[in-house]
Formats: C-alpha cells, structure tokens, sequence
C-alpha cells in the first residue's frame, strides 16, 4: 500500500495501481478528467499536475508530466489537480485562472488545465516572475491555438499579485499529515512476488536488485515511462528508487573528509567535491552544478521542460548510455565520476569510462549508480594534462567552461547536438582541456583528437582550424529526424570557432549564441 | 470552465462505469496499419490478436456492410484496405478491446504479410513522371510566356516548401452510442459533422437519419479534422452497432501523426521577367502539391494555392498551373490557409529575388508591384487590379496598412540600425522583412457557403441557439451568440450555445476557409430577426403600439411607455400562441466561378493584412530567433477583438513554426520519421517573439455586407508569418553584404539556414 493525499483527501492505493501513470489512474480510475492528455510522452504538457512534499517542513511545489509519472512515485506527497484549484467552498478562481480567464489565455481550452497547473507552480515558487523565468517554467506546456502572448501576460498579472492562496491556508495541516505518512514498514521489501517494490536504504536496493534480477529501475521515470506509454512494454517488476535516502542526498567533501576516498590528493587547488545521490531531480541539483559552473546554466535550464527536470534524475540521465543525454557531456569534460554499487561493493569509475557503446555501459549485473562525484571548479582539470600548480598571480590559469545545445527548437528539444569545452588558459595558452560531446557518436564522448590540437596552444585561428580538422578523426556523426550527419559536424567545428570567439574576442554579446540576444531583448522590451 | 477543466473534450465523456450502463462497459479501439508503404497484403492472421486478452472484436474491410470508401470528394480513401496498399500506417484492421491500452497491444500481435511495391515518395519524381491523383489546372491572363520573352529581366528559380503537422492538442477522437432502431450517436471531434454523418450512414447501409453527429467543441483542428476525422468515427459506429456498446476510437499521438494528413509539401517553379525597376511584366509558376495517396481535399487546395499566388501583386501576364502528384503516403489535408500560404510564400520569395536583381529593398518592390484599385493603368492600358483569375480587386486595405506599419514600427529607421548591426556583426545577422496578406474570403466550392440556425426562445427568457458551425477554439460560438444578442438586445450570458448537432441543422457545411462566423451568423440573425418580428407584431398588436415603437435594448422591450422583460415578452407570445422558435438561413451572395475557364468571382471579398518581422541568426550555428513581430490586420468591423486578436497572434505563431522549425521528415521507405512531438518541434513559449505588438485596423468596415461589417479572421493571419521566413532570408544575405539573393527553402531550420549560410559564403570566397 501507499498513502498519499489527492488535494485533501487521503488516498490508499494497492501496489497493483503503483504502475499506472497518475494521469491514467486520474482519468480512468478516479474519472477526473480535467487533466488531459497530448502525447502521452512528456512532450506537451496538457497533463500537468503539481505534487507537493514536505521539504524543510513547508511544502515544495512542482509541476510535473503525469502521464509518464508513476502512482508508486507518490507516497507521503500531495497531488494538486486542476480541478482543486478553485475555492471549494465558493468556486472563486484561484489567482492564475482569473489572470488566463482575463487575458484571454485558452481558445481550444485543451492546453489550458496544464498551462494553469504550471502556472501554478510558478505561483508558488516564484512570485514577481520575470518573462525569463515564465518562458522556462511554462516551456514545456504547448498550446496550438493562441501564440502564447496572453499565456505570458497571464503569468506575468497572476505572479505580480502573487499572496497567500487557499494551498498557503491549508499548508501547516497538509505538511503534518503528510509527515504522518512518511515513517512506513519497508514494504514489501522481501515480497519478490511485489511489482512495485520501494526499498528506502542503498542496502535493501541492493539486496533488491539481487533478489530480482529482471527489475528495472524507475528514477524519475522520464526514459522508462515512454516504453509504457509508447512502446508498450511491461516493465514490472519495479524497483523505485525516489525513496531511498542515499540516492536522495547532496553533499559537499573537503579535502580531507575525501582524501581517501578518492585520491583527489594530486591537486592542490580547492579540493572540494560534491556527491549527487543518483535519484536527486535535476532541479534540484541544477542549483549546485551551475554555484560551481555557472556556465552550465544555460544548457539545464534547457534540459526537457520544468516538469521534466522535477522527474528527471542526474542518475538516470547517465544510466541508458543515450548518445544524446545533455549531462553526461557536461560532466565528462568537468571530470565527473560515479559511484556504482553492487551488493555491498562500492567502486569509483570516470564518467566517460561509464559509457562503452551504443546504450551499452559498465554496469554490472546487480549494479547501480549511487552517486555522482562533481570536482570542484578548479579541480576539475584532467591530472594528465595538467601543468604543476601556479600560485595565484596576475598570469594565474583561468578555468572557463562553455556549454553549448544545438537542437531545432531552442526549448524542450532533444540536441541535436551538444559540446562542452573546459579549457585552463594560461598566458593565453591552452594549458589543460577537457571536452564532452553529445550526439556526434553512439555514446557521449571526449574528443580525444581534438584536444591534443587545443592543447598547448593559443586559442588562435590556426589552433581553432587544427581542432576543427581534428574532430573528423573523433567522430563520424550520423543523419536521423533532426539534423543531418554534415550539419552535426559543421556546427560541432564552428562551436570551436564560437568557443574562441567568447574566450578570445571578449564576451560582448555578439560572440554569444542569439538565445542570449533574444533574452536580452525580451528584457529591454519589459522595461 | 476551460481554466477548471470542466470543459468537456471527447475522451472525457466516456460513460466508464459498467454497471450504470445498460449498454455494458464500453469499447476502445485501436487501428492496425501498413507497415509498408506501397504493395498489398499477402497473408493477414489475427488469430493473436483475437486471442489477445480484453480484445471483444476484430474488423477487416470485409466487414464492412456498406460502402467501404469514404473519400469526402472524389473516391480513393477505403475505411479499411481491401486490395492495394499506398502508404504506411494505411488502415488494415481494428480492434476493439475493453480498454484502450489492451486495443493497443493486441495490434501489435497480428502476423502481416506483404507483397511489396517500389513506392513513389518524393514529389519531384511525381511531378517528372505526371503521378496525379487529379488532372492538373491552369489560370491565365495575358500571354505570359510572349511577355517573358520580351521582358527586360527574367529569373527562373524553384522553391521546396514543407507541409506541416496539424499538431491540434485534441488527438482525433470519436465515441459511437448504439440507439433504438440501429440508430448512432456521435460524438465526435470534428469540424465537418454533416460529412460525417453522411459517411458513417454509407458505411453503415443506413440512411442518414439514424446516423447523428455531435460536436461540442474541439481541442483543436485547423483542418485537420475537416475530412480526416471521419473514419475513426466510422469505425467507432461499425463496432457500436456489431457490439451494441458504446465505442470509442482515439488516436495515440504517434497514430496520429502517422495516420492523417498533413499541410501540402509543395515544388514551385517559376519564371519571373521584370522591369529594371523590378515590376513584373510577366510570371510562369508551377504549383505542384505533394497530395500523397487520395485526392481528399487536394484538389481544392491547390486551386487555392493557385488563386493566391499573386498575393497582393498585379501580374499583367500570367500563367499559373497547378499539379496534384499522388505519392505513396498520407493523403494531404486541409490546414489553415488550404493552399493559401504555399502559393503566396512562393511569390512572396519571387519579390525578394526580384529586390536582389534591381538592387531595392524587398519593400520598395512590393509596394512597387501592389494591386491599384483606384488609379494607374499598366501599359496595356489595363488597370492594375485584375487578379490571374479575372476577378477585381475593389476593396484592397493593404496600401494603407503597409504605409501604416512603416511609420509605426519604423521600417526604415531599423533597416538602417540593422545594416549597422551587421556591419560591426561577424557572426550574428539580424534581418527584417514587411510582407502582406490578401486572402480571398469564401468556399471556392460555390455551394459549401450556406448555413443554417435555429433559434429556440423559452418562456423565461432563455434562448438556445443551434448553428451548424463548429467550435475549435476560434471563438465561433461566442461572436455568433454575441450577434444574436445584439440583433435582439439581450445579453450573451441570456444565450446558451448548444453543441453542434446534425439532428438540429441539417446538411452543412463544413466549419472551414474562415467562414464560420460569416455564414452561421448570417443564418443565427436571420433566425433571431424572424422571432424578433414575430415578438413585435405581436406586442404591437397587444399594447396597440405602432411597430416601430417597440425596442429591444437592454435586455429587454420597451413598448410604447411600458418595458417589458424578455421573460414577459416570451410568454405574452406563448400565451397568443406565436412560434418562438426560428430557423434562419444564409447563402453568400455575389459569388461564382468556371473553372472551365479559370473566370469568376470566387471570393465574396479579401481579408488584409501585413507584418513585419526581425529576426537574428547565428551563422556558425544556424540557430535563429525571433525579435519583434509587429502585425496589422484588417478584420473590417470586429465583432469581438480579444477573440479576433487572439486568432491573429495563434496564426502568426503558427506560420512561424510552419515556415521554421516544424520539420516533416520521411525515409526511403516512407516511413515517418517526425512521428512524436520528441521529434516534431511547433513553436513553444520562448518562441514567440519578445516584442509582439498586434494592431486591428481602424475604420475599416467591410464593404460587402457581411456580418457587421466584419471580415473573416481564422486563417489568413497565418501568412503573416511570411514575413518571419523573408527576414531569416534577409539576415542570411548579409553574409554576402546583400549582394545575392540567398537560396533557402522551407522550413528554415538551423540546418537549411547555415546551408544557406555556408553556401553564400563559398560563393563569396570564389568571387
Ligand atoms: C519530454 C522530454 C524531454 C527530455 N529532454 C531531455 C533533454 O533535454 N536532455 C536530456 O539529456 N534528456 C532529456 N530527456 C530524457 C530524460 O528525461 C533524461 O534522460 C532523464 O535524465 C532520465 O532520468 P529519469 O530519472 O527520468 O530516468 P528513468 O526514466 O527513471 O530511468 C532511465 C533509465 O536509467 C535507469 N536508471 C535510472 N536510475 C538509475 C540508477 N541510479 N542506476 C542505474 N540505472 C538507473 C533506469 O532503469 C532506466 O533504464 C527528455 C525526456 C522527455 C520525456
Ligand atoms: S500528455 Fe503530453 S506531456 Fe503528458
Ligand atoms: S488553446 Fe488550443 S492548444 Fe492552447
């Protein structure tokens, strides 16, 4: 059994519906048929739902896809429909109704359920929101009627005004029984005839996966919930890792609390770590990734949509060794790496070394990823290719790092293709180099090539050509839906181009991508 | 009720719950198609299938008790495959299953056989071996190749042009009640309900009678639910009446996209002479549309891409010759525009390489080449507004509306800021365009523009009004209860709009080519000025007040001295016993065309518009975005301007993804590969433009007598999008400082526009 609240009424669901996608069980178990379905595949938003849990003791509130959401994700959590919004009592809008009610936000009304309830979301979360901040909390809602000007104005007079709701009157009671949820038996933990098993510690996992060889693995269930709804497999049994406390966990090592464990001893720079438990939402880490490497932001502000990044797990973006994942670039070239776990053992592997072929990887049987290992800013440089430490001065290295995703629409797009450059410059020279590139081969990959003709050199217009050169001899990129193999490998030489451009030239925005001038603009506009 | 989600789409008007049904739970289907794109089917067991568990029934074509072909015009759709196979994901069977998932896996499980063909995929092929699912068409006036020949300056050029996904939210969907006597209910997410109705009738062997169609609203059409929404409830009534349970049909979004239309693909060729100064004395263009397998809609559509490619442009010698090539895949659809923006595009991009040849601003050109209505006659002596289908430009905004953008939103003024920017810009190009809109307003099938309406008022005041007009989002049902309110001096909120029913108003048309609310407004105030008499004659004759005497304002009637409510009013009528209830029809006037001879007036008036776009492109990428759109769009007198305002700003962002990002793609054996939305990119929020300014314009009263003076507003803001694509265009020729006319075809992805890109430079480098 798990326990959750729909709105406010206590629910008690039988491990048997664990499996069904929340917007099926709304749909056709509860017969709410406010919350709609699009594509079934995470890509248009119509079934939005905001889930609220207790973080902190307040009430987090995210929007996410419900049709590739799982009922098992929602133990001890509130599920917000579209039908809850108004005042029960007197069927008074709620705030982001009346301003899309107003400005004339719905015509076919079909997206509208799931423009409200993330609209909600971004109620809750970020009052006074700019156009920016709307643009990415409502880029994964598609409307095909109404161009999205009066979505926007809509969220911009309902954030403006945003004050306490009926949700903020019901919080303090809503948290305490959802508290009153949590504490649970590990249920069905050595039930192996359980479909839907929910393990809370990296051990039961563990013994979990042992005892149930067959297993997937549900994290945020981005990737696995589409072979539900599109492909149609069975993917019982479950093993759900959402609620297992290691996986859950962020922290930060200092050099010496790491020293043993990871033998980051060989640098004398910030020897700082951080540990990502595999099955922490990307929207929750982003925030950590882009404090150390701001230049990341751009690129997880652009992964999937809002609702996708709340499901989305930085495990599960690495797990399925998909050549198009947006992460595993980033964190192959910042030198990132995995703590794997099988039974009791616990190894270290280079992200890069994860990854062997087309969706094939280092996994063993019975094994997992528990966490991820992000260096420091500074630590970040690939020992082998660095030179001995500097003390700071003037001609100190400079650490810079540069993301870029190309895909044919600039929000909630898979890439095309991705690169990540991480170059140390010192007195204008490439000193140490490490790249991540997504979509140009089977698996994410370094552009081993390509580096060694950075490395050493200025970042000039003969390097930059010799780079280019080089990366044919790194990839043989292919043709599918979205771009042709030429155009994979034009862009991927140009970025180069573009990384010397912003690192060279000056950071003036026209050695940066047009997002940045179209952001720019937009905020011109507002003022 | 759309912000609560109580609104009502299909899929949620499923009655579940076995129990409280005396028809038993109900049926989903699910349809099995072609894997292959062209052939027949040699073996086909569905032994598995029917075994399959929750599956109750398995249709094929021979199941089928009455007639098999549901082509809406001409014949060529079979519901279900009886012999040829012509493209991927043709229907060949269909299950129905106790719930929908159990539908969907059981199809999976048949075992196919084909015997296969070499498909016919690509429409230059077509076009080269004369594969047409019509004969081809031809307008003409003046002799254009004399005036090529002796034309100062001549260009010849070819144009590929994308189709585009209707993407509507809704998916198709259709749920079948079985009624007393082998009657039908439906309900259905469909913009043409009398079709549909016809069509499950043939299907069926039944006659149209006991064949009801239902339509309350729809997540969505554009088109695309005009002829392609009638097989799925076809199949929902074949089960509903073998079964006797309620039945529902849907498309997964992949079977979607797979099995319906599209937006024409389209090939233009052309050849253009023009003066020195760039006004065209002469055009030859092709038009050849990709129909895919059927005729469907086709060969409407490519007469009216035919009928607007002149645009807003005065062509003295003209031949324009439309070609509909069958290929072996989906039979192509109606969609927003019918043609309208294919044809249009392809002139729109002549005047661009017209502005490169002279050495103008694309702007100077187009105003250059603009119809005149009022003076100016050409060196033949004719007037300057006679369209390549003789019909007379006499109401033309645009003039105005040009001149009113340039001020407004500086044209010039940013066209030297741009140049600057580029200057000084290696890599990223900003670029601008202003491009026009003259869209002919009425069905181009003369007997598709009647309507019908009735008008039922009840003794307390309430009125329902019925009209055979659909809602999709367009606002439809609020403008034409907004006329019948005004015609009787009420409230809307007094009105209440039923759904769409075939056994209210018969044989429509259907709720397309943005007639909606001219037709079915016109039928709706006839219906409430035949009750409107009636209530005076009466009350005249009552209080013994003369006629004219007796107002309706207000909510409510003024007699004389006295005032009365409506509620009073209805039932003093009652109690006299005179009919409150009216139907109300309406044909447009004025319209006829031969296409024997490519003659006539086939558009009751135009609607006008213009926009100007700027853009920015990054040349090491090909990445583009959207800066500022500013629109002015003549919708006459607006009868309302949220909604009007609304369909523009959709229009334009809908034209915009068409012409950018949205990016149909196939393989060599003709398979989809853009099946999913993962793949298939319409625009989302940060694409709209930042700085979006959308103007109606003033004082501009149709002068036709339409509805209040309103022009029709659903497709053609569309095209102002146009504009998006010309200023992409625009910024691309700034890698070659202007001096080329970039070659770039639609939709202009990153990857067409760094094509271009690097294809300019390379010719730089070599001059
Ligand atoms: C609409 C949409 C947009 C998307 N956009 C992007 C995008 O922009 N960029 C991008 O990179 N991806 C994108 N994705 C793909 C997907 O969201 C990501 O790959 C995501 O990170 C997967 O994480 P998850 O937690 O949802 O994984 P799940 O679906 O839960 O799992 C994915 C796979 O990994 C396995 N797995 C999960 N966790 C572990 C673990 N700890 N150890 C071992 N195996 C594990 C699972 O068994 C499963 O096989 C998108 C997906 C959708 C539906
Ligand atoms: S239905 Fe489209 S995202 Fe869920
Ligand atoms: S209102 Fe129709 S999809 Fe948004």
């Amino acid at each position: 059994m798990l326990h959750f609240l729909l709105n406010q009424e206590p629910i008690a669901v039988a491990d048997a519906h664990a499996e069904l996608t929340i917007l099926e069980w709304l749909r056709v178990h509860r017969r709410k048929c406010g919350t709609k379905e699009g594509c079934a595949s995470g890509d248009c938003g119509a079934c939005t739902v905001v889930v609220a849990t207790v973080e902190n003791d307040a009430l987090a509130y995210r929007a996410i896809n419900s049709c590739i959401a799982f009922v098992g994700s929602l133990h001890a959590k509130q599920l917000i429909t579209v039908e809850d919004l108004a005042a029960r009592e007197d069927g008074k809008l709620h705030a982001v109704q009346q301003a899309m009610l107003e400005q004339h936000g719905s015509q076919c009304g079909f997206c509208t359920p799931g423009f409200i309830m993330s609209m909600f979301a971004l109620y809750k979360n970020h009052p006074q929101a700019t156009r920016h901040t709307i643009a990415q909390s409502l880029g994964g809602n598609l409307c095909r009627c109404t161009g999205y000007r009066p979505i926007m104005d809509a969220a911009l007079q309902a954030t403006r005004q945003a004050t306490d709701d009926q949700f903020s009157a019901q919080a303090e009671a809503c948290v305490k029984k959802l508290k009153a949820l949590q504490p649970r038996q590990p249920a069905n933990a050595n039930d192996n005839s359980a479909r839907f098993h929910r393990p809370t510690s990296a051990q039961q996992l563990a013994t979990l996966m042992q005892q149930n060889p067959q297993a997937r693995l549900l994290a945020g269930g981005t990737d696995l919930a589409l072979e539900v709804t599109q492909q149609l497999n069975s993917i019982t049994p479950i093993i759900f890792l959402g609620e297992v406390t290691e996986l859950r966990h962020t922290h930060t090592h200092t050099h010496e609390n790491t020293h043993a464990a990871t033998n980051l001893a060989t640098t004398d720079e910030k020897p700082h770590e951080h540990e990502i438990g595999a099955a922490v939402p990307l929207a929750d880490c982003g925030a950590l990734l882009c404090a150390e490497y701001p230049d990341l932001a751009e690129l997880l502000s652009r992964f999937g949509s809002a609702q996708i990044r709340n499901q989305a797990t930085l495990g599960g973006n690495i797990a399925n060794a998909s050549p198009i994942a947006d992460l595993p670039p980033a964190l192959i070239a910042v030198g990132a790496r995995l703590v794997l776990q099988q039974g009791a053992r616990l190894r270290r592997l280079a992200v890069e070394d994860y990854f062997l072929d087309y969706h094939k990887t280092a996994l063993a049987q019975g094994e997992f990823i528990r966490s991820v290992l992000l260096p420091g800013a500074q630590a970040g440089r690939s020992p082998t290719r660095q030179t001995s430490a500097q003390p700071l001065h003037a001609n100190a290295p400079t650490q810079k790092i540069r993301a870029y995703k190309i895909s044919k629409r600039f929000d909630d797009d898979i890439s095309t293709l991705c690169a990540v450059f991480n170059v140390t410059l010192q007195d204008e020279v490439i000193v140490a180099v490490r790249t991540g590139f997504g979509g140009l081969a089977a698996i994410p990959k370094r552009a081993h090539h390509c580096e060694q003709a950075l490395l050493g050199n200025p970042l000039n217009r003969r390097t930059v050509q010799q780079a280019q050169r080089a990366l044919n001899e790194d990839f043989q990129p292919i043709s599918d839906a979205r771009a042709s193999a030429a155009y994979r490998m034009t862009v991927a030489q140009n970025l180069l181009q573009r990384l010397a451009n912003e690192l060279t030239a000056g950071e003036q925005l026209e050695n940066q991508p047009p997002s940045r001038i179209s952001v720019a603009t937009a905020a011109a506009a507002a003022c | 009720m759309h912000v609560t989600g109580a609104a009502l789409y299909i899929d949620d008007q499923i009655p579940f719950s076995g129990s409280a049904n005396e028809l038993g739970s109900p049926l989903f289907v699910c349809v099995g198609g072609s894997a292959i794109a062209h052939g027949a089917v040699k073996r086909m067991d569905l032994s598995r299938v029917k075994q399959a568990p929750g599956v109750v029934d398995v249709v094929t074509a021979e199941d089928i008790p009455g007639q098999l072909d549901i082509g809406a015009v001409f014949p060529g759709d079979p519901l279900l495959v009886a012999d040829t196979i012509e493209y991927v994901g043709q229907p060949l069977f269909a299950v129905a299953a106790t719930d929908f998932t159990s539908a969907r896996k059981a199809v999976k499980l048949a075992r196919l056989e084909y015997h296969e063909q070499r498909p016919l995929l690509d429409l230059a092929e077509a076009v080269a071996k004369r594969f047409y699912v019509r004969p081809p068409h031809r307008m003409q006036r003046g002799d254009a190749d004399a005036a090529l020949a002796a034309a100062p300056n001549r260009l010849h050029g070819e144009l590929r042009i994308g189709g585009q996904e209707h993407f509507y939210l809704e998916g198709q969907a259709s749920i079948a009640i079985p009624e007393e006597d082998g009657s039908l209910t439906i309900l259905s997410s469909n913009q043409n309900p009398t079709e549909t109705q016809k069509l499950v009738a043939q299907v069926m062997a039944l006659p149209m009678h006991k064949v009801t169609l239902v339509t309350r609203r729809m997540g969505g059409a554009f088109g695309g639910k005009e002829t392609q929404a009638a097989a799925w409830a076809c199949l929902a009534a074949l089960f509903a009446a073998r079964n006797h349970r309620v039945v529902e049909c849907k498309l997964a979004r992949g079977d979607d996209m797979i099995m319906t239309g599209k937006r024409h693909n389209f090939l233009h060729r052309f050849a253009v002479g023009f003066t020195d100064h760039g006004a065209i004395t002469a055009l030859t263009s092709m038009l050849a549309a990709q129909c895919g397998n059927s005729p469907d809609l086709s060969d409407a559509i490519v007469d009216r891409a035919m009928f607007h490619n002149d645009n807003c442009y005065y062509l003295p010698n003209v031949t324009i010759d439309g070609l509909r090539c069958k290929t072996h895949t989906v039979s192509n659809t109606a969609f927003r525009g019918f043609g309208g923006p294919q044809g249009m595009l392809a002139i729109e991009s002549i005047m661009d390489e017209i502005a490169f040849a002279v050495g103008k601003d694309p702007l100077e050109i187009r105003k250059l080449n603009l119809y005149d209505t009022d003076s100016g006659n050409d060196s033949s002596g004719a007037q300057r507004n006679i369209t390549p289908y003789h019909q007379r430009i006499t109401d033309f905004t645009v003039p105005q509306i040009i001149a009113q953008l340039e001020s407004e939103a500086d044209y010039w003024q940013r066209r030297e800021q741009i140049k600057s920017f580029n200057a000084a810009s290696p890599v990223l190009k900003k670029g601008l365009a202003l491009t026009p809109v003259k869209f002919g307003i009425s069905f181009t099938v003369s007997h598709l523009n009647q309507a019908g309406a009735l008008l039922h008022m009840y003794t307390d005041g309430s009125i329902l009004l019925n009209h055979g007009g659909t809602e999709m989002g367009q606002g439809l049902m609020i403008k034409v209860a907004q006329i019948v309110a005004q015609e009787l001096g009420v409230s809307p909120a007094r009105i209440q709009v039923s759904a769409t029913r075939t056994d209210k108003i018969p044989n429509t048309a259907p709720t397309a080519a943005s007639s909606g609310t001219d037709i079915n407004g016109m039928a709706a105030r006839n219906a409430a000025r035949t009750i409107k008499q009636r209530l005076r004659a009466h009350l005249s004759a009552q209080y013994q007040t003369p006629a004219a005497q007796i107002v309706f304002a207000n909510d409510q009637i003024t007699v004389g001295e006295q005032t009365l409510s409506i509620a009073q009013g209805a039932k003093s009528a009652w109690l006299a016993r005179v009919q409150l209830s009216a139907s109300g029809f309406y044909k447009t006037p004025k319209i006829h065309y031969c296409r024997e001879t490519a003659r006539g007036r086939p558009f009751y008036y135009y609607a006008n518009g213009a926009a100007i776009s700027e853009v920015i492109i990054d040349t090491l990428t090909g990445e583009y975005k959207l800066l500022r759109a500013d629109l002015i769009h003549d919708v006459g007198n607006s009868i309302n301007p949220g909604v009007d305002i609304g369909q523009i700003e959709g229009g334009y962002v809908q034209g915009v993804g068409w012409l950018t990002s949205e990016e149909l793609k196939w393989d060599e054996r003709g398979r989809l590969l853009t099946d999913s939305p993962a793949t298939y990119k319409i625009p989302a929020i940060a694409d709209a433009p930042p700085i979006f300014n959308v103007r109606l314009l003033e004082n501009a009263a149709n002068r036709e007598d339409t509805i209040f003076h309103s022009k029709a507003v659903g497709e053609p803001p569309l095209m102002l999008a146009i504009s998006a694509w010309c200023a992409i265009r625009d910024a691309i020729a700034a890698v070659a400082d202007h001096t080329r006319c970039p070659k770039l075809d639609a939709p202009a992805t990153p990857q067409e526009i760094l094509k271009a890109v690097d294809a300019l430079r390379a010719l730089k480098v070599a001059s």
